[in-house]
């Protein structure tokens, strides 16, 4: 009883056929979901990675900024546009409150993704794919992408970094093609002052 | 000096009420009440805004408010109504004194003071930090030193109960077992032990860090230890619930956990696994392991999962049993059809069961695996999910029991009880509209924490799908009707316990207090006690796994990331 004690013989009473079959039922289907996530990671596509590094703000800020100097190809609404060889790293930099560079990917493709930020917690939120990650300070998270399909995307910030939270947006480019790239490029040294 | 307790018979329950632990249960029940005015003040507010087509804070009172109020519903509210449960647990019900009346008022003082102390500093704007308080983001010290004073009080309380429990044990004022209201009291109470001692491992380095003592607290251990705290946090409401739940059955049906081992069993698994569950806020989050993430998230192999299962099926198992044994055994729902529905904390009960189940439950199963958080991770979808469990779940059940306590604790009779009835309904529909648009929005990618969804101003403006204009409506409507149902009960509690008419005797009793009913004789199991719940837990299953299905659907046509 909920209230009172428990009537005499409360420790043996059996436990009824419903209840027992619930529970059975019940537990399998908890164990079904544990062994499901580490299947996920042996067949699955999407597994969150467990590379990080520790990096100070201020270094990952110089590889970021050498980064973007080396793929740059134009500018877009006062952000950087990069386009990196297929294959190779990103730097993404997270800051308040902006995402740096916009980031031209080909489909396909892997794409070493670096997530740090140099001043609070940001979230990575690409949309609409819907994919979302943690980024820190101090802390350069490393996941592979690759992107499914050709388009524009956005990146939001879904966590609180101050006042400009929802000004903090990013953009990224998926294109079909070498022969594409190519013309975003043009298009982008067209736009270049 | 010690004074001896001075008791008064109950002469509705024929319990031993010691007069110090009522007056410190009704005190730290009114508390919880004006946090929970606060809170739903503040939760107006927010609606109003994130409905875009009103947007009325601006941005920074926007982040002000939604501290306030994540502040005092997910801590103060709840924990000021815990207390006040706890010590309701280890004294009314067992018949015995409270153990140390100085040290309770000094609990209360120091929570009070902390109450106060935070929300002040919140609404002075020295602390825009949200109820997380991630650093690098730092507030005012004196905000972080509010929240260790509440703490502080809160883990003094808790050993209160635990002396409580001594006390009585020693005195041998109730049979040799506890009854299974308090078990499951005591099961939450040595939760929050451990979740209060995470609470003080970061919030005291951070308190020294924001009066420069320490140089710097690392982010991701900041984040794991604060989720050490934030999250058993709310497994002790889930505990404290389920004692309620139980509470409330034998109140108002007189039904009894049909095995009490069972039920006992699934309070122990809480207590053995609940404190992992820091790892839901950090399942993609750099710094720890998949290895480490998998293991932790899912509870070790989900053990706590399945104790709330099991909790799912004996709850109204509990009902049925007790209905049938009343002679309602026609087909497999005459026992709910038949069910004293007027009585608004046994609508408020069976709501909040499948609120916290259908709503809460699924959703956080499937948003705690590792690989799914990755398409609703701080997306609306995730207050969608707590809207589900500790606002329809946990906050719908102390409401619900609440309509005894008037009568019992605090002896006035409840005025406009017609709206009571109603009151459950009001807030539940209100809650669940809310919490399925959040859900819906979250699935579509909108951000939780946010001020402003259209972008205005940003380098890029993002859009969202037009669903999503339907949705921010149903978003509007469920939260404006939940507020109401909040409001209401808060109308109904004040005038009850300050103007009520005083309770003279057991015919002053306006909801029955039902009697216990033998069971059905079932010595070897063999028999079904609940064919109906079980259908009814089965049909919860089904419902799960269609979710399931759906969101590992829509993670498998995102991009490739490993």
């Amino acid at each position: 009883m909920s209230l009172r004690p428990p009537a005499e013989g409360w420790y043996e009473t059996p436990i009824a056929r419903d209840e027992r079959g619930w529970v059975a039922v019940a537990m399998s289907v908890c164990l079904c979901l544990f062994f499901w996530m580490i299947g996920w990671h042996l067949y699955g596509q999407q597994n969150p990675s467990s590379i990080s590094y520790r990096i100070s703000p201020s270094e990952y800020m110089q590889l970021h900024l050498q980064w973007v100097e080396r793929y740059r190809i134009g500018e877009e609404n006062g952000v950087p546009v990069v386009a990196p060889p297929p294959g190779s790293d990103v730097l993404l930099l997270a800051q308040m409150w902006r995402w740096s560079p916009v980031v031209v990917l080909q489909k396909g493709q892997e794409y070493t993704f670096h997530l740090a930020s140099v001043d609070l917690l940001h979230g990575f939120s690409l949309q609409p794919v819907n994919m979302n990650f943690m980024v820190y300070p101090g802390y350069d998270y490393v996941l592979r992408f690759r992107p499914r399909e050709a388009g524009e995307f956005h990146i939001l910030c879904n966590e609180f970094c101050g006042i400009g939270h929802h000004l903090m947006t990013g953009k990224v480019y998926v294109v079909e093609n070498a022969a594409e790239l190519e013309r975003l490029r043009q298009r982008f040294r067209g736009s270049q002052p | 000096m010690y004074r001896a307790p001075i008791f008064r018979m109950c002469d509705i329950t024929g319990l031993q009420v010691d007069r110090t632990a009522e007056r410190l249960i009704r005190l730290n029940a009114v508390f919880a009440a004006l946090a929970l005015l606060v809170a739903v003040i503040g939760a107006l507010l927010l609606v109003l805004t994130r409905w875009q087509s009103v947007h009325l804070l601006p941005a920074q009172w926007y982040y002000r408010i939604l501290t306030l109020h994540g502040l005092n519903t997910l801590i103060f509210w709840i924990v000021f109504f815990e207390v006040a449960g706890l010590y309701f647990g280890s004294t009314i019900v067992l018949s015995a004194p409270f153990c140390a009346p100085r040290v309770g008022w000094l609990a209360l003082l120091l929570m009070v003071a902390g109450f106060l102390l935070a929300d002040v500093m919140v609404l002075a704007g020295y602390a825009d930090v949200l109820m997380t308080s991630y650093v690098p983001l730092q507030a005012h010290w004196l905000y972080y030193l509010g929240i260790i004073l509440f703490a502080v009080g809160a883990l003094i309380a808790v050993f209160l109960f635990f002396g409580n429990l001594m006390v009585a044990r020693r005195a041998g004022t109730y049979g040799g077992t506890l009854p299974l209201f308090t078990y499951g009291l005591a099961a939450a109470a040595i939760i929050a032990v451990i979740t209060l001692v995470s609470g003080a491992i970061i919030y005291v380095p951070t308190f020294l860090w924001s009066l420069g003592v320490i140089p710097r607290v690392d982010p991701a251990l900041y984040k794991l230890v604060w989720w050490g705290l934030g999250h058993p946090a709310q497994q002790i409401n889930v505990s404290a619930m389920v004692s309620v739940w139980y509470l409330a059955a034998y109140l108002t049906t007189g039904g009894v956990s049909v095995n009490e081992r069972v039920s006992r069993i699934a309070f122990v698994l809480y207590i053995l696994f609940i404190c992992l569950a820091s790892a839901h806020h950090l399942l993609v989050d750099p710094a720890v392991s998949s290895v480490w993430k998998v293991w932790n998230t899912s509870y070790a192999m989900y053990l706590a999962v399945l104790a709330s299962m099991i909790h799912a099926f004996a709850v109204p198992a509990a009902i049925e049993a007790a209905q049938r044994a009343r002679g309602y055994t026609r087909g497999l729902f005459q026992w709910l059809a038949k069910a004293p529905w007027g009585n608004p904390t046994f609508s408020a009960t069976v709501l909040s069961i499948i609120g916290f189940g259908f709503i809460g439950g699924i959703t956080g199963v499937i948003y705690g695996m590792e690989q799914t958080n990755i398409i609703v991770h701080n997306t609306l979808a995730i207050p969608g999910h707590f809207k589900g469990t500790v606002v329809l779940g946990t906050s719908l059940a102390f409401m619900g029991i609440t309509y005894y306590l008037i009568p019992l604790v605090f002896r006035r009779r409840i005025v406009g009880l017609g709206l009571a009835r109603w009151q459950p309904w009001i807030f539940a529909v209100g809650v669940a509209l809310l919490a399925i648009a959040m859900v819906g929005l979250g699935v579509l990618g909108v951000p939780r924490r946010h001020w402003d969804v259209t972008f205005s101003g940003a380098p890029f403006r993002h859009s969202f799908p037009a669903i999503a204009g339907v949705l921010w409506v149903i978003f509007g409507l469920g939260g404006l009707l939940a507020v109401g149902g909040v409001l209401l009960w808060l109308g109904i509690v004040v005038l009850s316990v300050f103007f009520g008419p005083r309770m003279e005797g057991p015919h002053d009793m306006q909801l029955p207090l039902a009697q216990p009913v033998p069971l059905q004789h079932n010595p070897d199991g063999k028999k079904f006690v609940a064919p109906g719940t079980l259908v009814a837990t089965l049909v919860f299953l089904a419902t799960f796994l269609v979710f399931f299905w759906l969101n590992w659907k829509w993670l498998a046509a995102t991009w490739g990331v490993r």
